[in-house]
């Protein structure tokens, strides 16, 4: 009934605006534009120009703060930074140039009368530079483009990467690590039974040795090569702070594989990092939460996949690779947990 | 055919099962709009979740029920909330509404023909949108939740009820619902394909078209070719969701039990989904470039720049809006080759595109703009279209694409480019032939109003987005308080949000503008804004047939506006010459 009365409001306004321009004598007179609203109209439409043109500088300076550190944390990031860069500084120059031709020109041509508009219907060269000048432009972005996809694509040349299988289900995160024979054992959700979660094959040889985790622990300077496998729905596997970024789709496996070159210590004393963390810190201040947070790499779910879609997340740890060795040492494997 | 205007009409006959284009036309502006309204108030709604998600709010609770329970909506209904915007504006609103009105006013109207070729086929077409606009309202109110799998349904979500409640008769209902759309879809553009090819008038060659025809045209073309690719994709998932079998399912386990599905894959469904899904985006996009055209050249009093460029780009677009699908599945884990050859094709519609709006900005200048908020629209438009159009550099290109992949900043890029331009098209239409549609002007002023908050809220909603983006923020997420790194985008979420709530009640406006117009709006002139086309020599009040006596012969092209003689002089003393007017001794027809 509620929303019935809030329905009621809405419709009172809605009349009331018309009464009210009815009752200026608004409604009456001619509604055709006429050469003082032209000028009223042509003076706000450079303001409205004004307005997009300092939102633009407003949101990027301001915005800054809050975008991912522009230190990218895997080798192959830096290719698509650099591209990223490119493209959209390209982007800028396009923006600021045509919105201001836009705006300035409907000021400047706003209708005077008695003013006779140019009659000018056609010009093959002006058409010309504005077909060739974009393709030139995208063929160079294309290219480059095509050359950092293919890059950041190919694992084949990879030399003794890590193998680690990312198993996705509503709402977490699982991986296991290839363990000693860097073979990752057969999984199906026909295996999945008590804590063998993942569904692993344990009568195949590869799989006793591997090592399931709750954590994602990453060597620095090591490629890393992820397969990823999804129990019930479809999700995506995205790591913002390494560029990285793929599905999680139930019946096939995915792979992705990325060098990790900056260590989770190292990015928290990234400037831009900093910056970030001091500013979400503060903010927890001025709202009583006392309990400061620092950074972390994280995998995120990026597909929609249920109600928690929103919460399901793992940490992501890179470290040099001898606390790596380390810390892996220290992990049960699968044949370890499933028999004990 | 003479006799047939004066036949005694019921008011069934003329109110409900009109077969006249101009009433089934104005049927689909104001079905379009009723859906409108309740899209864009889910849209207020969910924005209020994501700017103060801990907060309680009466009116969440009154309109949600138990999804809103004590004033804060539940995850499974926010899904719910977003899904079905996502789908009413994009289809309901933007296709139907828009195609479904300007379609069916404007081509019998300027191409000098008494009617749709079918006129029974065209009131089936509205009949059977207006049936699935009823299932969709429906289904929003079932026990179990609305379809919340997201505009783009992808299985299994989609397809297991266990997966989440919305996926259970919500879903089902999504999908009649869509069927009958579609269908619906079909036959409307089955009619428009016909009708422009065959029943120009006399002289009305395909070169002196209006733009907005070339547009209706075009769209209806890739309607016809990318539809029924999304009937299939609708009917194979009912198969999967109700008849057991495993199109797109395969390998699930889900709440403690194997399920029995074995060899398919979700990805057929998503190659399905956007070999329609992509085109969609320009059959909303093209009718809007279409008015725009026409909108802008008549209140530039200025030929559109680059007519012939402009029709080229429209079908370089439309043909290259075939075989660009394949960008929405960059990370699907498709063969990365693959992924190049989307990324060639799609960059490539950059191209078209900028012709088409540097055109725009070239018919401005040197103009005589009259800034009827028609045209102020339209201008908008343009600014719309290549704010958002420009970011689809990045998303494009796939190896930019794996780091903004269904972020925030996609949300921000197609809002603007196909959304907020399409309806900023859609207003501009609605501005300029609402004297066409009901003999009646719309208030100016209140159509200023309307568009000044519309203009600056749109931009506030959706420039500052991208930030969120590419911040790393996914969409879809009814919170960003599970993560400390988005925790300070939630300032920023409350500027969109309040930017949001001003420009959705804005649109108050313009509804009141709108219904109190037809009824008490100032009596319209035949050809108020002095237009060249022909739908401006009709009479002012309706009537079947369209032209009292002959129809009209055409001589010239839609864009003679402010044509001088030899000596420099305006052709006839005035700044504008209707297409039935014949060429002058010493003329050059264009």
């Amino acid at each position: 009934m509620k929303a019935l009365f809030y329905i009621l409001i809405l419709f009172v306004i809605a009349t009331a605006f018309w009464q009210v321009f009815k009752i200026l004598g608004l409604t009456k007179k001619d509604q055709v534009a006429t050469e003082k609203e032209n000028n009223i109209n042509g003076w706000l439409m450079l303001g409205l120009g004004g307005f997009i043109y300092g939102l633009m500088v407003y949101s990027m300076v301001q915005g800054k703060v809050v975008l991912l550190p522009r230190l990218s944390a895997s080798l192959e990031g830096e290719d698509i930074d650099n591209l990223f860069v490119i493209t959209m500084g390209l982007i800028i120059v396009v923006q600021f140039i045509t919105q201001f031709l836009i705006y300035y020109f409907t000021f400047k041509y706003r209708g005077i009368k008695g003013r006779k508009a140019l009659f000018y219907a056609d010009s093959h060269k002006l058409e010309m530079w504005w077909t060739v000048t974009p393709t030139v432009v995208l063929s160079v972005l294309i290219v480059y483009g095509l050359w950092t996809w293919n890059n950041v694509q190919d694992l084949s040349n990879a030399e003794d990467p890590l193998i680690i299988e990312v198993y996705a289900k509503q709402f977490q995160w699982e991986a296991r690590y290839a363990g000693a024979d860097k073979q990752l054992g057969l999984g199906h959700v026909n295996y999945i039974k008590g804590i063998n979660t993942m569904g692993v094959d344990m009568t195949d040889k590869n799989s006793a040795d591997d090592i399931p985790v709750r954590e994602l622990h990453l060597p620095k300077g090591r490629k890393v090569i992820f397969k990823f496998r999804s129990q019930d729905v479809l999700h995506s596997a995205y790591m913002p702070h390494f560029r990285a970024q793929i599905n999680c789709v139930p019946g096939m496996t995915t792979s992705f594989g990325f060098t990790p070159t900056v260590t989770t210590e190292e990015m928290r004393l990234n400037e831009d990092t900093k910056a970030k963390f001091d500013a979400i810190n503060e903010l927890r201040i001025s709202e009583g939460n006392n309990e400061t947070v620092e950074f972390d790499y994280l995998l995120l779910c990026n597909k929609i996949c249920g109600s928690s879609h929103y919460n399901m997340q793992m940490k992501v740890v890179v470290e040099e690779e001898e606390d790596f060795n380390n810390w892996l040492k220290e992990q049960k494997t699968l044949a370890q947990v499933i028999n004990n | 055919m003479s006799d047939h205007h004066h036949h005694k009409e019921t008011f069934i006959t003329k109110y409900i099962f009109s077969q006249d284009h101009k009433m089934i036309a104005k049927q689909y502006l104001i079905t379009g709009m009723f859906m409108g309204v309740i899209g864009v108030f889910m849209s207020m709604l969910f924005r209020l979740q994501l700017a103060y998600p801990n907060q309680s709010f009466t009116i969440i609770e009154a309109f949600l029920g138990k999804g809103g329970e004590g004033g804060q909506m539940t995850p499974d209904m926010y899904m719910g909330l977003v899904t079905i915007h996502g789908t009413i504006m994009v289809f309901f609103v933007l296709t139907a509404g828009l195609s479904g009105t300007f379609s069916n006013l404007l081509i019998p109207l300027q191409i000098g023909a008494r009617d749709m070729a079918s006129g029974f086929l065209n009131m089936i077409s509205y009949w059977l949108f207006f049936l699935s606009s009823l299932i969709m309202f429906l289904s929003i109110f079932v026990h179990t939740g609305m379809a919340s799998a997201g505009w783009t349904i992808y299985p299994p979500l989609s397809a297991l009820p266990q997966a989440m409640s919305g996926s259970g008769l919500g879903m089902t209902l999504w999908l009649v619902s869509m069927a009958i759309f579609i269908a619906s879809s079909l036959m409307g553009s089955l009619n428009y394909i016909v009708t422009v090819l065959n029943l120009r008038t006399k002289g009305m060659k395909m070169t002196r078209l209006p733009l907005t025809i070339w547009a209706f045209l075009v769209t209806a073309i890739i309607g016809v070719i990318s539809f029924p690719v999304l009937l299939s994709a609708a009917l194979l998932l009912i198969f999967d969701r109700s008849f057991g079998t495993s199109f797109y399912l395969s390998d699930i386990f889900i709440q403690g039990e194997v399920l029995h599905y074995k060899g398919g894959s979700p990805i057929l469904f998503e190659h399905l989904f956007w070999f329609l899904g992509h085109p969609e985006v320009y059959i909303i996009l093209l009718p809007a470039l279409g008015i725009t055209s026409e909108v802008i050249s008549t209140n530039a009093r200025k030929p559109i720049f680059g007519y012939r460029a402009m029709i080229g780009s429209i079908m370089a677009i439309a043909f290259l809006s075939t075989i660009v699908w394949g960008h929405h599945m960059f990370v699907t884990g498709m063969n990365p080759f693959l992924g190049s050859v989307f990324t060639f094709t799609t960059l490539l519609i950059a191209i078209p595109s900028a012709v088409k709006a540097f055109n725009y900005i070239t018919t401005l200048w040197k103009g005589n703009l009259q800034l009827n908020p028609a045209m102020l629209f339209s201008i908008g438009m343009v600014s719309t279209f290549i704010t958002g159009g420009l970011t689809g550099l990045i998303l494009g290109d796939s190896a930019l694409d794996i780091n903004v992949h269904d972020t925030m900043f996609v949300v921000a890029h197609f809002h603007l480019v196909m959304g907020i331009s399409a309806l900023f098209g859609m207003f501009a239409g609605v501005y300029h032939w609402f004297p066409k549609m009901y003999g009646k002007m719309m208030n100016k002023d209140m159509g200023y109003l309307h568009f000044w908050i519309t203009a600056i809220s749109a931009y506030g909603v959706f420039f500052p987005m991208h930030f969120i983006g590419l911040a790393g923020l996914p969409r879809r997420y009814y919170s960003n308080s599970a993560f400390p790194m988005f925790e300070d985008l939630l300032h920023i979420n409350k500027v969109i949000t309040v930017f949001a709530l001003i420009g959705g009640l804005a649109q108050l406006i313009f509804l009141a503008n709108f219904f109190f117009s037809i009824g008490k709006g100032k009596k319209a002139v035949q050809n108020p804004w002095r237009g060249n086309t022909l739908e401006w020599t009709t009479p002012v009040e309706h009537m079947h047939g369209n032209w009292p006596g002959e129809i009209p012969e055409v001589h010239r092209w839609a864009y003679d506006y402010s044509k001088t003689d030899e000596n420099g002089e305006l052709w006839g003393g005035q700044d504008f010459t209707p297409q039935t007017l014949p060429i002058r001794d010493g003329e050059e027809e264009f």
